[in-house]
């Protein structure tokens, strides 16, 4: 009886990063700022996309959005609103998006070119902890958080906010009802991803989504 | 509950190499998991049962070894392991230290076979690169 050890020092998801990696070239090579959106359910994702979207068009930026979910077609329907060309992506009961069903949902999708793009959003399934692992080939991850979550999430979740490049309070019109702790939130983000860049926001009433479009039409030159 | 497609993804990449020794037998499988890689041990145990059944790999033991985050501060010019990953501070001087040296990893670091008998090694000299990543290699270590 012989025992070998073999040494692999390979990834576990190679693949993922390897098709993420083939994806982030060529969105940077068709000029596309791609961002991955990712929070718990119920955060205010798709309403905070929706105005996104909207108000992206009406400076003038061509943007799409695919939109993940496990079941069913709302969200897109919701975004589609906004005029913006809109994709979902069923996972059935996975809890993450990856790179192979992005790869996926590129392909043949009717009026959109990557090349005619200037920013593509990916909406992830409504989930903290496994989208963290799964590389979309974005440029920019986005971190949300409501101010009806509480302030210590990212404590909770720090691979996901470690993770991001970017971070969004959502809901802030509600932050005096909850009595949120801004302060504490901030400082909380901080800990977790020094020096991340903060958006605070309402879709509802377009509290600070200016500072936040600004920051997009900046990172994709538009 | 990721940990189930985490798991079907170590069970084909170890599956790949064992390919390569016919009639040996998983043993044992080494993870390197960083303590930010948002992995639940218990849950990728309970998983791995589930994933090896009806696999040639049904058996094998799990290991996983938890790498904690490393961060480097400038100042300091001193990389340090941080205790828990709740705030990203130099344990020197308490500045904010952003720049990760490790604790994401989620990688497959060897595994272990059994040979019910002894066999040719394949030529493989240590060090050599058999992948087409670098940092990936199949460095073989025969015990007896």
């Amino acid at each position: 009886m012989t025992t070998r050890i073999v040494e692999l020092r390979r990834g576990i998801l190679k693949k993922n990063d390897e098709l993420a990696a083939g994806l982030r070239e060529r969105f940077t090579s068709a000029g596309v700022l791609v961002l991955n959106l990712v929070s718990s359910p119920g955060t205010g994702k798709t309403a905070f996309l929706e105005r996104t979207l909207r108000e992206l068009r009406a400076r003038g930026a061509r943007v799409a959005a695919l939109v993940g979910d496990l079941e069913t077609d709302n969200d897109a329907r919701r975004l589609a609103a906004s005029g913006a060309p809109v994709r979902q992506i069923n996972t059935h009961g996975i809890c993450h998006l990856d790179a192979e069903m992005v790869t996926k949902h590129l392909e043949g999708w009717e009026g959109v070119s990557l090349g005619d793009l200037k920013l593509l959003f990916i909406e992830n399934v409504g989930n903290l902890v496994c989208p963290s692992s799964y590389d979309l080939g974005e440029r920019i991850r986005v971190a949300l958080l409501s101010v009806t979550e509480g302030e210590d999430k990212p404590l909770k979740y720090p691979g996901l906010f470690n993770s991001a490049d970017a971070a969004v309070i959502t809901k802030i019109d509600l932050a005096v009802p909850c009595g949120f702790e801004r302060d504490l939130a901030l400082k909380n983000i901080n800990e977790i991803r020094p020096g991340i860049r903060i958006f605070e926001t309402s879709a509802k009433t377009g509290a600070g989504m200016d500072a936040w479009l600004d920051y997009l039409t900046g990172e994709a030159g538009v | 509950m990721h940990e189930l497609s985490i798991a079907a993804s170590i069970v084909e990449a170890v599956t790949e190499t064992a390919a390569a020794y016919p009639g040996a037998r998983v043993k044992e499988v080494r993870l390197r998991v960083g303590e930010l890689a948002s992995i639940v041990e218990d849950s990728l145990a309970f998983c791995w049962e589930l994933a090896t059944d009806d696999t040639p790999l049904k058996g094998s033991a799990l290991v996983i070894h938890v790498l904690p985050v490393v961060v480097h501060c400038g100042p300091c010019d001193l990389d340090s392991e941080l205790d828990g990953v709740q705030s990203f501070r130099c344990p020197r001087c308490g500045e904010i230290a952003a720049d990760l040296r490790q604790g994401r990893e989620l990688e497959i670091e060897s595994i272990e076979l059994e040979d019910p008998k002894p066999r040719e090694v394949p030529e493989l000299a240590e060090g050599a690169a058999t992948g087409d990543g670098a940092g990936e290699s199949a460095n073989l270590k025969e015990q007896a």
